[in-house]
């Protein structure tokens, strides 16, 4: 069950545009680009999350790296994307490295807490930035241009970049998770001790897994700030992350599509009940509740034990 | 006499005003079965923490084959040859069997920041946790999870595991721990074929099998080691008797 649905889902997220053009529907394909974007963001989370066990509280940080560097560049007058994307990434990889680093002597509800914390921090960071904007956020007057290659202003060629990044970063997930590298990170989320035991150094691994999912959400990032035009701290703010995290844990967790779906239900949601009353949010708490509380395992999990039973 | 392969030199480890582990001594010769017996709350797995390198001692030292181990972490020392099961099973609950013992067997065999190829179908490593497996009569359940197996099947894993790393000194903290009588005296049978290969620290309540298996025995009684020797003289000594007896008066002095 939870594989038709799956497909169901890629399929439908392949022929979007399609749709968008047959039925002259512009507006749909705006919106989906928007949450492939944050769905790739999503999947980067559930490499740590759900494969690695680290409960990272401070995911959207990356989101504004990413953004900053695309920003920014083009702010001084780089406007490549050859450069841009490389720098965001790179930034990503860094910040990731030294946050992982000092965030991963702490277990539990405090490398929640100091996640959430660096992330607070960069945020403050960023609204600092008086050169770029400060509080109120840098406009990105043209996007990354891959001199020719795809234009990212042409909505459609925009829309399956993103398709094809997060085809990619679930792809490089999927391996990983198989990987001698990805069984010994989600060993050490399962027993830490009988991993140590057995000789391997827990640190080293759950860094580089850190590292990698950081960088993967740095890729998001640049690919939101040329969605929207626009980067501002708040995309760092800590309700964003939240939101990532719901998305992972409504999808399911440690499942490889799982985060995709959680994406695509969650702004959905969002963006219908915000339609019919400005109190959405008193709805869609209630209704993630009832996922979370009967449905263990997020949405993947509920479709697997509707295909069982 | 040839450089034991374990030494632990006058270790001490405080808890507090509590001295669970109170200058302790002693030796391991290579290809020995050598037990630690005692009462409860005497130190055993005080002491056999800090032999894996769970647990620092405040002093003293311990020596793998002439290399002070005494301050290495428990992964390193598990490179150098030292494998261990744990009182209280520990295994990767949510694997597979088979996964658990490749697991062991592919933290001994290169590096494992490899990202891209599937592991599990690395047949140097399936291999080896089937050998493992089979070793302890497990080979049949190699594809179930361990969250569904019985405590004994998961004992038996635990020994599994151990010997995937090809260890060259094995602790072994209560195997026989939960164990039903039948289970128990299978893996007397197991370890009295396993201690052809390697030498064996074994921490047991059962004296039966204690007594069975061991080349040299030492009793620890509140945190010291009150005798050493082989089962006969172990039998026989008065210290021992008073100990297990309950005549505790003797032995809380100590304390």
């Amino acid at each position: 069950m939870s594989k038709a649905v799956t497909a169901l889902m890629l399929a439908g997220l392949v022929l979007l545009p399609l749709y968008s053009h047959l039925s002259g529907n512009i507006f749909i394909l705006t919106l989906f680009t928007r949450i492939v974007i944050l769905a790739l963001a999503a999947a980067s989370l559930n490499l740590i999350m759900g494969f690695g066990g680290m409960m990272s509280f401070g995911h959207a940080a990356y989101l504004g790296i990413g953004g900053y560097a695309v920003g920014m560049l083009a702010q001084e007058g780089v406007g490549s994307g050859f450069i841009q994307f490389p720098v965001a990434l790179a930034a990503s990889a860094t910040y990731a490295l030294v946050i992982g680093a000092l965030s991963l002597r702490t277990r539990g509800v405090y490398f929640i807490m100091i996640t959430l914390a660096f992330a607070q921090m960069a945020y403050y960071v960023a609204s600092g930035l008086a050169r770029y904007g400060g509080d109120d956020g840098l406009t990105v007057y043209k996007r990354s241009d891959f001199s020719g290659l795809i234009d990212l202003s042409n909505r459609t060629q925009f829309y399956y970049l993103c398709l094809a990044c997060l085809f990619g970063v679930i792809f490089l997930i999927w391996r990983i998770v198989n990987s001698r590298f990805g069984l010994v990170v989600q060993g050490l989320r399962s027993n830490e001790q009988r991993m140590q035991a057995i000789g391997f150094p827990a640190k080293r691994y759950q860094l580089a897994c850190f590292v990698i999912s950081g960088t993967m959400c740095g890729l998001a990032g640049a690919l939101l700030a040329n969605n929207t035009d626009f980067v501002s701290p708040a995309v760092m703010y800590w309700t964003r992350s939240g939101d990532l995290m719901v998305m992972v844990i409504l999808g399911g967790m440690g499942t490889l599509f799982g985060p995709v779906i959680g994406a695509v239900v969650y702004l959905l949601l969002e963006e219908f009940l915000s339609q019919i009353t400005e109190y959405w949010a008193l709805i869609m708490g209630p209704l993630l509740l009832l996922i979370v509380l009967f449905g263990r395992g997020g949405i993947m999990g509920l479709l697997g034990r509707v295909g069982r039973g | 006499m040839a450089e034991p392969l374990l030494r632990v030199e006058k270790l001490v480890r405080r808890f507090g005003g509590i001295v669970a582990t109170d200058h302790v001594s002693l030796d391991v010769a290579a290809g020995e079965l050598h037990a630690i017996i005692g009462p409860n709350g005497a130190g055993k797995t005080t002491l056999i923490s800090q032999l894996t390198g769970h647990l620092e001692p405040h002093s003293g030292s311990v020596t793998l084959a002439g290399r002070d181990i005494t301050y290495l972490p428990a992964y390193r020392r598990c490179a150098l040859g030292l494998a261990r099961s744990f009182q209280i099973t520990s295994l990767l609950l949510d694997f597979t069997a088979a996964d658990n013992v490749a697991l062991a067997a592919q933290a001994h065999a290169g590096t494992s920041f490899r990202f891209f190829a599937n592991a599990r179908k690395e047949k140097g490593l399936r291999d080896a946790a089937h050998a493992a497996l089979d070793r302890v009569g497990l080979a049949h359940r190699a594809d179930a999870l361990v969250s569904k197996l019985s405590h004994g099947e998961r004992r038996q894993i635990e020994l599994a595991v151990a010997l995937a790393s090809k260890p060259k000194l094995l602790l072994l903290d209560e195997p026989m721990a939960g164990l039903g009588v039948t289970e128990s005296q299978g893996m007397v049978k197991l370890l009295q074929e396993l201690r052809k290969e390697v030498s064996i620290v074994l921490v047991e309540h059962d004296m039966a099998a204690v007594f069975a298996l061991a080349d040299r025995i030492s009793v620890l009684v509140y945190g010291r080691v009150i005798a050493s020797g082989d089962p006969a003289a172990i039998r026989a000594n008065e210290d021992v008797k008073r100990a297990y007896l309950g005549d505790q008066h003797v032995v809380t002095r100590h304390g």
